[in-house]
């Protein structure tokens, strides 16, 4: 087996075999640290030496003595060690269920997102510590210290291995998809090309959001959540010139684009839009959707996008998503009706000199023609935002429309 | 998302300081950075030797100039940083105004958002 495909069922059986683990001992803690040691020696010996028959039985195995030692070294727990070590060790048990647990538990509502984020990717996604650590370039040191304090704080606030009681268990899923959710948006905005040592996050979010998907098909939101991570995945090629400029949705190659992803997406969009309920992430895949449906930008169904930009701002009001609407609106309508919906947005505190609403304000602007204005807020928006690409991008769009 | 949290000082601030408001300077920033490490926050810091020690490069026609320094002839100069990796703005907010300088006349904490980032991280 290649190193690529016994990284592939590590990172498969991993989530699995802590499951089980835990749902054994219970420590969360000190399971996780046994799996991935038994991960890492996995990782080295099965691609020289050869998969064993059961790997999950093996992974097992392994992790349960290094947890038994971990114990054995651990005087104060003398009592509890003989008790660990008289068990049989445990059987190889399909372990999805498990799965699905472990991420309720990584994404804790007492975590921060960015501490849930590293854990997941490290108890579910079966990442190791420096692998996450590339992914967001921050130092092993940093990402360790955060991630042995997320665990600290689950231990603390007493959970229990088990799935969430039925009554917070929707708003501890809409926890676990966010976390999914950021997990993908950062392997998506992160710089291309330059740094290809690191894993591929949007990926690695698709995923684990198809293992929560298969644990829960009917879940509309989950469903949704898949779709609008592959609708936009599928664009990644199309996104960037080779040099990593940014090309926005209107300018971009749909040729490019990935069918397969696409059809697949537009599947699951519209079978979770079947469902009594409509959430977040359903709206935004059909809008992703709607936009995947057009030959060309100029063949885009905009009142489509804009009827569903109005439910998701009834629904989840956000400033950002009357922004959304904004663009939506001046396509469909007119500059000046997105010019208008923007002016309500000038009283918002959480807007005030974003760059989002500057760039989009000037890109309406130089739409309706006003180059001077254009330029003025393209030339603010591109100081205000921290990101390079955009930045870039921005000052491209003001020399474009220079008076 | 990461932040430079920038340290002004003004030496003459620093020097007027008693022995006792220096010690507790120092134990402050002590506590802060053990704090920031176990919170998996800090991704370094450094403190930099005397204004008065630095030097300024230019190079013209090909020929480097050096010449004594600080090039900002200023009160305070950049005295020291902390790299941090946190949430967001608001957190790396609430961390600079855990640091000591903060209550201190003359000495300015500075908070900027980091845009780009190479090179090795485990130095």
């Amino acid at each position: 087996m290649t190193t690529t495909a016994v990284e592939d069922l590590l990172r498969e059986l991993a989530p699995q075999v802590l499951g089980g683990l835990v749902r054994r001992h219970g420590q969360f803690e000190g399971c996780e640290d046994a799996v991935q040691e038994a991960v890492l020696a996995a990782a080295v010996q099965w691609p020289a030496e050869g998969v064993p028959d059961s790997p999950r039985g093996w992974l097992m195995t392994v992790a349960s003595r290094r947890l038994i030692d971990q114990l054995r070294s651990d005087h104060a727990r003398r009592e509890r060690e003989s008790a660990t070590a008289a068990e049989p060790p445990p059987d190889d048990v399909p372990g999805t269920d498990d799965t699905l647990v472990l991420l309720f538990l990584c994404c804790h509502p007492t975590l921060t997102p960015a501490s849930a984020t590293a854990l997941t990717l490290r108890a579910v996604g079966g990442l190791t510590t420096a692998e996450i650590a590339r992914a967001f370039l921050v130092p092993e040191a940093t990402m360790a210290a955060r991630i042995s304090r997320a665990k600290q704080r689950i231990k603390a606030a007493g959970s229990t291995f088990s799935l969430p009681a039925d009554a917070e268990r929707a708003e501890r899923l809409r926890v676990v998809l966010h976390v999914l959710y950021l997990i993908f948006n950062e392997g998506y905005t992160a710089s291309s090309g330059r740094d290809l040592d690191r894993p591929d996050l949007a990926r690695e979010a698709i995923r684990l959001t198809r293992m929560v998907r298969a644990q829960l098909p009917d879940d509309a939101e989950v469903t949704g959540l898949l779709a609008l991570m592959l609708l936009t995945h599928a664009r990644r090629e199309a996104r960037t010139t080779p040099a990593g400029e940014l090309v926005p949705l209107d300018e971009q190659d749909r040729g490019r684009w990935d069918r397969a992803l696409i059809d697949e997406g537009t599947e699951l969009a519209k079978a979770s839009l079947a469902g009594p309920a409509l959430g977040p992430y359903q709206l935004q895949a059909a809008i992703a959707a709607t936009h995947a449906d057009a030959a060309t930008a100029e063949e885009t169904n905009w009142r489509q996008v804009h009827a569903a930009y109005l439910i998701l701002e009834r629904i989840a009001p956000n400033p950002m998503v009357t922004l959304n609407r904004a663009v939506a609106l001046a396509e469909a309508e007119g500059p000046q009706a997105g010019l208008a919906l923007l002016a309500t947005l000038d009283g918002d505190e959480r807007m005030a000199g974003h760059h989002r609403l500057l760039s989009v304000r000037a890109h309406l602007l130089e739409k309706a023609g006003d180059a001077a204005a254009a330029y003025e807020h393209y030339r603010r928006a591109a100081k205000s935002t921290a990101s390079l690409a955009e930045q870039r991008y921005l000052e491209s769009r003001a020399r474009r429309v220079r008076p | 998302m990461k932040f430079l949290i920038c340290m002004h000082v003004n030496p003459a601030v620093l020097d007027a300081l008693t022995d006792e408001e220096k010690t507790a300077l120092g134990a402050g920033h002590g506590a802060f950075i053990e704090a920031l490490k176990e919170s998996g926050e800090l991704i370094v810091t450094q403190a930099l030797a005397d204004p008065s020690q630095a030097v300024v490069v230019s190079v013209r026609n090909g020929q480097p100039a050096v010449t004594d320094g600080p090039f900002l002839e200023s009160k305070e100069y950049l005295g020291g940083f902390y790299l941090i990796d946190c949430e967001d703005k608001e957190r790396a907010i609430e961390l600079a105004a855990q640091i000591p300088d903060t209550a201190i006349a003359g000495l300015g904490i500075e908070v900027r958002q980091v845009m780009f980032s190479d090179g090795p991280l485990d130095t």
